[in-house]
């Protein structure tokens, strides 16, 4: 038990790979900060976007950072209200992706407004008719459930890490000893944790399910071509399922070797979470084919456009490299076990997940760049959307973010719930803590 | 009973009776000697101001009555003309339903209605609230050229998605945009299906010289920088009782402009007022894209019977 104790707590020290890393991602912070200040100075000007395509990289990055955040809902709720045991070590990583990228969507439509400083006009001027009122409010509660489901559960570990200190950094201590909010393991205390996180277990799953289905109503409530679709929500969820399950696959792949984690997420946890994968990747292939396949077999004018340019036009290589060698193939290398090992597993996510990346920019752009009338007298620059330098320095911006906030979490926090991984094993490390 | 007591006590102790009665005595002159000084007071200052200016001026009130002030009596009222502005722009003006119809066989892109637009919103020349589109409707009919602006739309899908309440539906039809409440987030230009709603991506043209001037709602300028422009069909000349500058400046006559509610639109440049209806019924008008249901008030009489060859524009 000890070992236990001390594997899933070691990660936990100030070292000189904490140092680089955090020194790097501070630098390209600060360099893609100076592309905000830019725009913050000059105006959505210094994007790309111009009256066509007047949402590009900001909003579909938006949509793929909602999506990403989805997971923690699916380990969390879905897998462990079903009773799936193997999925234990797993929730706490997939809880922490679920809040940085909830967080930092939050931020990522604060990029995209061109008045950001009226941002408290959306509460002030509130319509409720605008289904971003929906989003603002469904990606508050989302965020405050998931912060909740990452901080209840590891109350029991921070008071046995308070307890058992070790040689862990001195100014955790204090941290621990706040957020453990003096538990000592009595049955009341145990009753009350189990039945909130079960209420918040509930909760989430309507929550998580509003988000995206909301995210997906800004474009399927308007009348253009692509987004014209009764099918966008679950159409939405099932892709954020897939890129979310890819998201922790990689997280986890590197715990495990940073952290030295092998003994606690084991070959089972990446096999089983490739069969995830698969799953929700097929759910996700079967409505890409309702999607394409509907609209296509009628070819309404407007849409044979869309679908042409999708196809064989302008996008059509990054379409095609989407749904092969995002969804596709790995759907067909993960059926085999051999591929659900952790290195070529993690390869494969990648993929997946680049692929969901580009999945949403096929999903904005395309449809911006044809509008039901024709495109006349404008600059060039209207007609093709480039973004610019500025633009993805400022997309970057808030992956830096997204990874700045994981870390923090996975560095000073057991990655691996303590007191669960040693429940499952018949131990009880609460025992010694009780007063 | 209360009546005998009183009694009583009157019979019982005059005295009494007398110190209220000598209260209320020094009480009533005491009253009576400041009204009379108040009197004679404000009568002084009335007389010294009227010694002061001695002239009064006849003005309209806001209802239509003409009233007569001493010019000393009339003061500015502290207003913040931004606000007056948006507040009257919210409201519309009363009794009218704007309407417009644009003649396509008539129309050569001369794009002299464009100019006129882009002058008065302080539009650059790739900015449009109004655009003349070439069009074919499929490869056996006739090209044509087609005005588009806003087509102010009674059921406005860009007014429903507007998350703070900056673009609006008013009372005449007219659809106007308040950019001193636009958070820039372009929700309305994602869902408007006619591309009528242009962003200030960059500084608006003239940004400097226009600096510090009130807002005007009801013409959009000067024009803000993260924002959102469009037609608003001229909304300030409505008010004035004229036409739309695009309207007045069309060499060729494809515009007419009018209210629906008198059923009369007068044409831009031959000033000849028409019945809407009958104009509408007898040229086969048609509207953009009904099949969307946005209930367009802009309304397209079809380019049959043209007197010019169509000359393809040179973009």
């Amino acid at each position: 038990m000890e070992k236990i104790i001390s594997d899933l707590s070691h990660h936990i020290r100030l070292n000189k790979g904490f140092f680089l890393w955090m020194g790097f991602l501070g630098l390209a912070l600060i360099a893609c900060l100076y592309a905000y200040i830019q725009q913050l100075s000059y105006g959505l000007g210094v994007t790309g976007m111009r009256d066509v395509v007047s949402w590009g990289l900001y909003i579909s990055n938006f949509v793929f950072f909602v999506a990403s955040s989805l997971i923690g809902m699916l380990i969390s709720a879905v897998l462990g209200l079903i009773g799936m045991k193997w999925v234990h070590p797993i929730t706490r990583i997939a809880e922490t992706i679920a809040v940085a990228f909830a967080a930092v969507a939050g931020l990522v439509i604060v990029m995209d407004m061109g008045r950001p400083e009226r941002l408290a006009y959306v509460f002030m001027y509130a319509r409720f008719q605008s289904p971003i009122l929906w989003d603002v409010t469904v990606i508050t509660t989302y965020f405050v459930i998931s912060f909740l489901l990452l901080l209840l559960p590891m109350i029991p570990d921070l008071a046995v890490l308070y307890k058992r200190f070790g040689n862990l950094p001195g100014w955790l201590k204090p941290v621990y000893k706040a957020l453990s909010l003096n538990w000592c393991n009595l049955p009341e205390q145990n009753r009350i944790i189990r039945r909130s996180i079960y209420i918040l277990l509930i909760l989430i799953i309507p929550a998580a399910l509003s988000i995206h289905t909301v995210t997906s109503w800004l474009f399927a409530f308007t009348t253009r071509s692509g987004w014209d679709s009764t099918i966008f929500g679950p159409y939405f969820v099932s892709g954020a399922f897939v890129a979310g399950t890819a998201a922790v696959i990689i997280a986890m792949f590197f715990f495990r070797k940073n952290y030295k984690l092998q003994d606690y997420l084991t070959d089972l946890h990446f096999n089983n979470m490739g069969k995830v994968l698969v799953l929700v990747a097929f759910v996700y292939l079967y409505f890409n084919i309702n999607e394409y396949l509907v609209p296509g077999y009628k070819l309404k004018r407007a849409d044979a456009v869309h679908l042409r340019e999708l196809m064989s036009g302008q996008f059509a290589l990054i379409f095609w490299l989407v749904q092969v060698c995002g969804l596709l193939i790995p759907i067909i290398m993960m059926l085999f076990r051999r591929m659900r090992k952790p290195l070529p597993l993690t390869i494969i996510s990648a993929a997946v997940l680049l692929g969901a990346w580009f999945k949403r920019y096929l999903i904005v752009i395309p449809t911006m760049s044809h509008p039901f009338l024709p495109v006349q007298h404008v600059p060039e620059n209207f007609k093709v959307y480039t973004p610019t330098l500025t633009e993805i320095a400022i997309t970057l911006l808030s992956f830096i973010l997204v990874l700045i906030i994981i870390t923090l979490i996975s560095k000073f926090f057991p990655v691996i719930p303590i007191v669960e991984t040693a429940n499952d094993k018949g131990l009880d490390p609460l025992k010694s803590i009780e007063s | 009973m209360d009546e005998n007591t009183v009694s009583n006590g009157n019979e019982q102790d005059p005295s009494k009776s007398s110190r209220r009665n000598f209260l209320k005595n020094i009480g009533l002159l005491g009253a009576g000697v400041t009204a009379g000084a108040a009197a004679l007071y404000s009568g002084d200052i009335f007389e010294k101001k009227k010694a002061a200016t001695g002239e009064s001026r006849v003005l309209l009130t806001q209802d239509n009555k003409l009233v007569e002030v001493d010019s000393l009596e009339m003061k500015a009222l502290a207003t913040n003309p931004t606000k007056m502005m948006l507040e009257k722009g919210r409201e519309g003006i009363p009794g009218k339903r704007w309407a417009m119809v644009i003649d396509l066989s008539k129309c050569r892109n001369a794009r002299r209605c464009i100019a006129a637009c882009q002058e008065a919103h302080q539009l650059k020349p790739e900015q449009y609230h109004l655009n003349t589109l070439q069009m074919q409707d499929n490869a056996e009919t006739a090209p044509y050229h087609m005005p588009k602006n806003c087509q102010h739309c009674d059921n406005p899908p860009c007014v429903a998605v507007c998350p703070v309440d900056a673009t609006y539906k008013r009372g005449d039809g007219i659809v106007l945009i308040d950019n001193e409440r636009c958070i820039g987030c372009r929700f309305c230009m994602a869902a408007c299906p006619y591309s009528a709603r242009i962003f200030q991506w960059t500084t608006p043209k003239d940004a400097g010289k226009h600096n510090g001037e009130a807002y005007n709602v009801e013409l959009n300028v000067p024009q803000k920088l993260g924002t959102i422009s469009k037609c608003l069909f001229s909304a300030d000349r409505c008010r004035d009782e004229k036409l739309p500058y695009c309207v007045s400046a069309c060499p060729n006559g494809v515009y007419y402009f009018g209210d629906e509610n008198e059923d009369a639109v007068t044409n831009g440049t031959t000033k000849e007022t028409l019945r809407l209806s009958k104009l509408l019924r007898d040229n086969g008008a048609y509207q953009l894209m009904p099949e969307l249901g946005t209930k367009p008030r802009v309304y397209y009489l079809p380019p049959k019977n043209r007197l010019f060859p169509f000359e393809p524009s040179t973009d």
